[in-house]
Formats: C-alpha cells, sequence, structure tokens
C-alpha cells in the first residue's frame, strides 16, 4: 500500500488547515522560486520524465502537452485554462483539492504557467461547486497577498488568476466547448484542428489540462521526477485519487497508487463490496464514460490506465462505481443513457438524436419491452455514433450501452423473455422515435 | 439535449442592487478589455442569486452591459441548466441529484419525498410556495450519494428521515448544517481515515524531509559511483582468503547433501564475499564496506557494517551443538566458538546489527536472515526441533556430524 509520506494530497479530508498557512506547513509553496529558476526547459522535461498522465481522462501525458506551446510569443499572449468541471458521473476527487488543499492548485497553476509562458490562468470551476470556488478564490487571494502571485511576485514571472465558472453542463468539460463557453458562448466543442495550442482562447495559444494533472506537478519537482516515477506501474506512474462510489461498505475518496488491484483498493479502504467479494455484479472503473466491467474480470483487476484498456475499459478519471448483485444493472445504465441525451450540446445530428434514441430504447429494455433483435440494432446505432461526433461525448455515450450488451446480454434477454411471458397484448410495441 | 423556454408571467425591468452592480464592474474588468462577452455567466448567475430566478428583463439589461446580441444571451441562458427560467421555492429549491452513483444509493427514494411532500412535478412550487425541486444530473459528490444541493450548499449521505430533517430545517426558516448527514469527515470513508494519519505529514517538517532524502538520493549515486570504482580495484587484486568459501570448496559433497533444498541457493552463496544478495541492505552495506581498504579484514569489514554480538568465555555447562541449525556448518560453529557463542539462545538474540556483522564476519552476508538461523535459534533454544535439526539427529546430514 501506499504510504502516507509518498502521498501527494495530504488534506483531501479537510481536517487540516486549508490556507496558505496550513499548506506551507504540508510542504506546499517550498522552493516555488528554484524551481523556476531551473527554467522552462527543466520543468517540462521534468514533467515528461516524471510520467505524469493527464488526469481528465484521456491520460494524455502532461509533459508532452505543455511542450507543443510555441516556445516564443508571435504577439499573441499564451493561456493556462484549467478544467475544473468536474461532471464526470462518479467523479469527486478536484472537488476535494480546490475546497481542502487548494494550494497545490494555485502553485501550480504558476509553476505551469511558467513553463507554458503564460501570465494568466484561466480555472474553469462548473457552476454547482459553489462552496469550491469560495476557497479556490480565498487561497488564489491569500497568495496575492502573500506575493506569490500577481505583477512583480517573489517569484520573478508574473502571473494572475481567474477564476471563473459555467453553468451547469456536463459538456463544458470537454475542452474547445470549456473555451467557447470561456468566451461567453454555448457550450459546443470546436473542430479540431487548429488544436488549442495553436488556437485557443480567444484566438491564443493556450493549454487545458485538469485540476489534478496541475496540482501534483509541484510535488513532483520538488521530490524529483524518479520519485513520481517510481510509484505505480510503467506507463502509468505515480499517485492518483480513486473515489469509489455505489456499493461499498465505505465509500469514500483516497490517494492511492497507480495499478493497485481494485479488490484491495475496495477491501483496504472502503470495507469491501456491500455483502462480500461474491455479492459484486459490475465495476464501471473510471466514471460513467467507460464501458463497465463484469464481476468474473475483477479478481486481478489492476487500476491503470493499460491494465483497464486491457479488458477494453478504461480507467478515465479512476471513478469506481461498484454496483453489487442486486443492481438492476440495464436501469443502471438506462440511467447514464439518459445523462448523455440530456447532456449532448445538440450541434452534431448523431449525437443529438442518437443518444436520445438509446435512451428510450434503452428504458423499454429495462421493463423487458422490446425484440431481441433491438439488442443488434442497439449496438449497430451506437457504433453509428460513436467517431461521427466533432467531440467525445457521442463515444462517451455509445460505449456504456456496448459494455452493458458486451457482458450482460443475457441480462438483457432473459428480460425480455420475462416480459413476453406474461404479455396480454398482441405483439410488440416499437417504438423509439419521439 | 433539454429543451428550456423562458417563464410565461416576467417582471417589467431588473437592476442589480448597487452592491452587485460593483461586483459586476469588477467582474467584467477581469477578462480582456474586447472580450467582456466573457463575463456573461458570472453576471447571469449574479442576477439569478439577486431574484431567485433568471428573468427576460435581466438576459437583456446583460446583454446591453456586454453590448451583447440579446439572442447570444438567450442562448447561453437556455443552455446551461444551472439557470432557473423560473419562479422557485421562495424557502429552498431542491436539487437532487439522480445520475448512477446516486442512483445505486437510494436517490430515488429521495425524489419520492419530493413527489409526495413539495410538488408532483419537478419546477413546480409547493402549495404555500416555500418549496420547489428538480432532479440534476452528477453535482460531483458521488462518495457521499445521495445527496441534494440547496442554493450553495450540499446536503450528503442522506436516508429518508435525514432528508425530510433537512426539508424541516429549511420549513422553519433555519439553513440546516451542510455536508455529510451521518458520522463522517466529509469524502473520507465513515468511521475513519485509512490513510493521511501520519502526524508528521503535518508538523512542518515535510520539505525538510525531501530535501534530506534528495540529498542522500545525491549521495547514495555518488557511493555506488565510489563502491563500483573499489569493486573493480578489488577484481584487480587477489581475494583474501575467505575461510567459508573454503568450507564449500574442501566439502563440496558435504554442503550439497547439506543443502538438499538449497543446493541453488548454496551454489550460489559460494561466490564468498562478493556474492550479492536480494537483501536490501546490502547497497549500504556495500557502500560502507567500499570506504574500507582493500585488504581489510573480515573482522574490519564486520565492525564497519555491524556490532559485534557479546561473546561468552566458555559455554556454561555443555556448549550447544550449533550444527543443528540449518546453515552452521562445522567450520562455522568452530568461527562462533571462538566468537564466544555457544548456546542456541545467543544467537535467538541477534539483532540487526549483530546479524549483519556476524554475516559479513563469516562473509556470508544475507544468509543469516535468508536462512532464518535466529529463528531456528529461537525454536532450539526453547527445547524445540525444526525439520533441519531432527534430520541432523537422525544422523541424515553428513556435514553437521562430528
Amino acid at each position: 500500500m501506499l504510504q502516507d509520506k509518498d502521498r501527494i494530497f495530504t488534506n483531501i479530508y479537510g481536517v487540516h488547515d486549508w490556507g496558505l498557512e496550513g499548506a506551507k506547513k504540508r510542504g506546499q509553496w517550498s522552493g516555488t522560486k528554484d524551481i523556476i529558476a531551473r527554467g522552462r526547459d527543466w520543468i517540462i522535461d521534468q514533467v515528461k520524465a516524471s510520467g505524469l498522465r493527464g488526469r481528465g481522462g484521456a491520460g494524455f501525458p502532461t509533459g508532452l502537452k505543455w511542450s507543443f506551446m510555441p516556445k516564443e510569443s508571435d504577439g499573441r499572449p499564451s493561456y493556462l485554462v484549467v478544467n475544473a468541471d468536474e461532471s464526470e458521473p462518479g467523479t469527486c476527487k478536484d472537488r476535494e483539492i480546490m475546497r481542502h488543499d487548494p494550494h497545490h492548485l494555485v502553485e501550480g497553476c504558476l509553476i505551469a504557467g511558467f513553463a507554458m509562458n503564460a501570465h494568466t490562468a484561466f480555472i474553469y470551476v462548473r457552476g454547482e461547486f459553489i462552496r469550491e470556488r469560495q476557497n479556490l478564490q480565498a487561497a488564489i487571494d491569500q497568495a496575492y497577498d502573500a506575493g506569490l502571485l500577481g505583477k512583480n511576485n517573489v517569484h520573478g514571472w508574473d502571473f494572475d488568476i481567474v477564476v471563473h465558472h459555467g453553468a451547469g453542463a456536463y459538456i463544458c468539460g470537454e475542452e474547445s466547448a470549456l473555451l467557447e463557453s470561456l468566451e461567453g458562448k454555448k457550450g459546443q466543442p470546436r473542430l479540431k484542428p487548429p488544436f488549442p495550442a495553436a488556437v485557443g482562447l480567444y484566438g491564443c495559444p493556450t493549454t487545458v489540462n485538469n485540476v489534478e494533472s496541475i496540482a501534483a506537478v509541484p510535488t513532483i519537482l520538488r521530490r524529483g521526477a524518479d520519485w513520481f516515477s517510481s510509484l505505480g506501474k510503467p506507463g502509468n506512474a505515480g499517485t492518483k485519487l480513486f473515489c469509489i462510489s455505489g456499493h461499498v461498505e465505505r465509500p469514500c475518496t483516497v490517494e492511492e497508487e497507480m495499478g493497485i488491484p481494485l479488490r484491495e483498493l475496495l477491501e483496504k479502504h472502503c470495507g469491501g463490496v456491500r455483502g462480500g467479494w461474491d455479492n459484486l455484479l459490475a465495476v464501471i472503473p473510471g466514471g460513467s464514460s467507460v464501458p463497465c466491467v463484469p464481476a468474473n474480470m475483477c479478481d486481478d483487476l489492476g487500476m491503470d490506465f493499460d491494465s483497464l484498456k486491457a479488458v477494453k475499459s478504461g480507467l478515465g478519471t479512476a471513478a469506481v462505481i461498484v454496483m453489487d448483485k442486486s443492481t438492476d444493472i440495464i436501469k443502471a445504465i438506462a440511467r447514464l443513457s439518459y445523462f448523455y441525451k440530456h447532456e449532448s450540446c445538440g450541434q452534431c445530428t448523431p449525437c443529438r438524436e442518437g443518444t436520445g434514441w438509446m435512451w428510450r430504447v434503452m428504458e423499454r429494455m429495462v421493463r423487458g419491452e422490446a425484440e431481441k433483435r433491438e439488442i443488434d440494432m442497439l449496438i449497430e446505432v451506437s457504433t453509428q455514433i460513436e467517431g461521427h461526433t466533432i467531440c467525445a461525448l457521442g463515444d462517451a455515450a455509445a460505449w456504456p450501452v456496448q459494455g452493458l450488451v458486451r457482458h450482460f446480454r443475457h441480462v438483457i434477454e432473459a428480460r425480455i423473455d420475462e416480459y413476453t411471458a406474461r404479455a396480454t397484448r398482441e405483439g410488440s410495441v416499437m417504438e423509439a422515435a419521439e | 439535449m433539454s429543451v428550456r423556454r423562458l417563464y410565461n408571467d416576467q417582471p417589467e425591468s431588473f437592476a442589480f442592487t448597487p452592491e452587485n452592480e460593483a461586483w459586476a464592474e469588477k467582474r467584467v474588468a477581469l477578462y480582456p478589455e474586447d472580450r467582456k462577452q466573457s463575463a456573461v455567466i458570472p453576471l447571469l448567475m449574479r442576477a439569478q442569486e439577486q431574484d431567485g430566478w433568471l428573468t427576460r428583463a435581466a438576459i437583456e439589461a446583460i446583454a446591453r452591459r456586454l453590448e451583447m446580441p440579446v439572442i447570444r444571451v438567450l442562448e447561453v441562458a437556455t443552455f446551461y441548466t444551472q439557470f432557473q427560467l423560473a419562479p422557485v421555492g421562495s424557502k429552498a429549491h431542491i436539487q437532487v441529484c439522480g445520475t448512477t452513483p446516486c442512483m445505486l444509493r437510494g436517490s430515488e427514494d429521495i425524489l419520492r419525498v419530493c413527489r409526495t411532500r413539495i410538488a408532483e412535478r419537478a419546477h413546480e412550487l409547493s402549495a404555500d410556495g416555500a418549496f420547489s425541486w428538480e432532479e440534476v444530473e452528477c453535482l460531483g459528490a458521488c462518495v457521499n450519494a445521495p445527496m441534494v444541493q440547496v442554493g450553495a450548499d450540499t446536503y450528503e449521505d442522506l436516508t429518508v428521515e435525514s432528508f425530510e430533517a433537512v426539508l424541516d430545517a429549511f420549513d422553519r426558516g433555519e439553513t440546516p448544517t451542510p455536508g455529510p448527514q451521518v458520522d463522517r469527515q466529509f469524502a473520507a470513508p465513515e468511521g475513519g481515515a485509512t490513510t493521511l494519519t501520519e502526524p508528521a505529514l503535518y508538523d512542518g517538517s515535510a520539505p525538510a524531509r525531501w530535501e534530506e532524502t534528495r540529498a542522500k538520493k545525491a549521495a547514495e549515486a555518488e557511493k555506488a559511483k565510489a563502491s563500483e570504482e573499489a569493486k573493480k580495484a578489488d577484481k584487480e587484486k587477489p581475494a583474501p582468503p575467505a575461510p567459508p568459501a573454503a568450507e564449500g570448496k574442501g566439502s563440496t559433497g558435504k554442503t550439497a547433501a547439506e543443502g538438499k533444498g538449497t543446493a541453488g541457493k548454496t551454489a550460489a552463496e559460494g561466490k564468498g564475499p562478493d556474492g550479492k544478495t536480494e537483501d536490501g541492505k546490502t547497497a549500504d552495506m556495500e557502500a560502507a564496506l567500499a570506504k574500507l581498504p582493500a585488504d581489510a579484514s573480515n573482522e574490519d569489514k564486520a565492525n564497519a557494517v555491524g556490532t559485534r554480538p557479546e561473546g561468552l568465555d566458555a559455554p556454561r555447562g555443555e556448549a550447544d551443538d550449533l550444527k543443528r541449525i540449518r546453515g552452521i556448518g562445522k567450520v562455522n560453529e568452530g568461527k562462533l566458538n571462538d566468537l564466544g557463542i555457544f548456546h542456541f539462545d545467543q544467537i535467538a538474540a541477534w539483532d540487526e546489527a549483530q546479524i549483519r556483522w556476524v554475516g559479513t564476519y563469516l562473509a556470508f552476508p544475507g544468509r543469516i536472515e535468508r536462512e532464518d538461523w535466529v529463528g531456528q535459534a529461537g525454536t532450539l533454544a526453547e527445547g524445540g526441533a525444526t525439520e533441519f535439526s531432527k534430520r541432523v539427529d537422525a544422523g541424515d546430514v553428513p556435514s553437521s556430524q562430528e
């Protein structure tokens, strides 16, 4: 098990002072000036060497992302944008960083901003995180007052942080939709290319990073890239905040080593699956967008990007949704289908129409009021959505349904059989269109 | 996508309070000069906080203020679902998270309470106008499911009873205590955190410790380099004669017989002092040994890495047969006797430093731990027997015979 001394986020439970004094006591803001003095290239090299992969879901190497930013300005400013629009069902890790340990993020913004030649960072916090936003703003104000941020600060790199917020749209977690929203528009994703590193916020070079990625950087640089890369597994380095929700005895958020076996994670920190390990039905290991993994594949499942990819799922945001055998798995996934229908931005037809269609079919399948050939039709339609939209929301809506059919087709079929056995009216009604 | 329309009964006008006006001024100034539009969501939100819901008049006023076409602001107001386009309950508007993680832990029961106690349908006011509710999508507090948000605060880990209690408090005009409604520290597991219990994380010593670790790492790298060089120099000189190695050589047949189960290991150990073990301490020890001159005696080496166990001048009565310990043959027994070690209880009492000393002295570093001499000796001292001692007693182990 990861030892306490190797944990980055030491106040996620809000036991200690989240303010500047408390943060300094826990080691934040120590030697920041030295880090900056070592220069942009050193910072980017260290972040690359640490093996840090983006914590927002896609797992793109953070250092590499930073290196896409232009080294010299062509007259346009560069921007750092922090994605704090934490809305992926199951995920509640950035919340703890922002309300209980915000200085990690504030310091990270300064260092990351310096590394990408930016003098301004925008932190886009989801609208519902009001208390979190207040704490974050207070932490930033403390840093300004202490001369750690702002013009002519002690670090010798002028830097401003603006906390912006959304108003309840999941899609704004997609980076280009986030930029649109930040510009005061509807959050509808942009076509890429051009990528944000070339044309981002206000048409300027921009890097969008997840809160956890940015907040981990100062500690990594202080303790050394080799320290971080020595934790976890090769290609899946470091520690990660895991949010375990659903049917465990004691749901919680906890920082653990990447690659920790699922079973160990649940039994060490959450008191195990409700009713024992044998009562497990399935887990969604990385937030609502990744396909579920049935219990028989969970025994030796490692919680990292590559291990989960090998079982056709993903680490995503490391939000583990546990479902025991009392779960109506069709209903659980149908609720996610409703979520995606609700959150589709409406820009691309396959997603706008397809998410609603899938949800309506799923609702009938919950009742069993369907025909078995519709299962294949559902899969076929889901593949018409997947990969045919500007952003990944279409994919994210398709995957949970595909995962359900892949692993629990027999449950859907049994439900249909049961329904048809007690059907009283003639034939079944196939209704999907509005 | 959700289809949302403005309310049918709209007020005539909207104006920010002077306080909010000043706030709005500052807010707009946070964005670049020609990018005032960026402030549209924060301003709309402030208008909603002021009036309880978002009116057409407010939308139009903000459009004028930010020099935006009204349709663009309307788009924003209808796109983002946090904007309430109709009046909400005067005491509380309950937003129930209904997405899967909350659903798994009982949000449907919470919604049922809303339907029976507030209004049959979402966004409808209760009979007294004090409450309204809606089901919202994931609010990002999944480990504290099920939960609701009221204004800026969240009420988490709800049951039907505790949710009713929250509603009762709002009904009385109070603001119930936000956060988990069970005995729990925010997102820590109920019953106490399983991590972050180390006091040293919070006493201000962390940065110094990291610095120390970094310095130590640098020094270790330096030492490893030095030891590497020392080894090279060592190889050029003839290796000092190592008695236990001689034991292995002199009685090959016996050694093989002794270590039926450990033949492989014994062979590997036959390499003598240079034989590396998987033991983690070896690196430290090697670093310490590297400082010594190449012709240092085994005793000098042992002194560099550990402490010599105290010996007896003579056995208390009759000496124990140390050869009953697996790993101790005739030669090692003789050497231990020379050190004043005659009894099992002496060996059983060795601490780590003493084990290192003896291991190095016998030129078998790591072997004592691996073969667990101390544990074996403990058993034998208490009059017990080990698998190996039984075989010795039965005369099956030639290397342990007199």
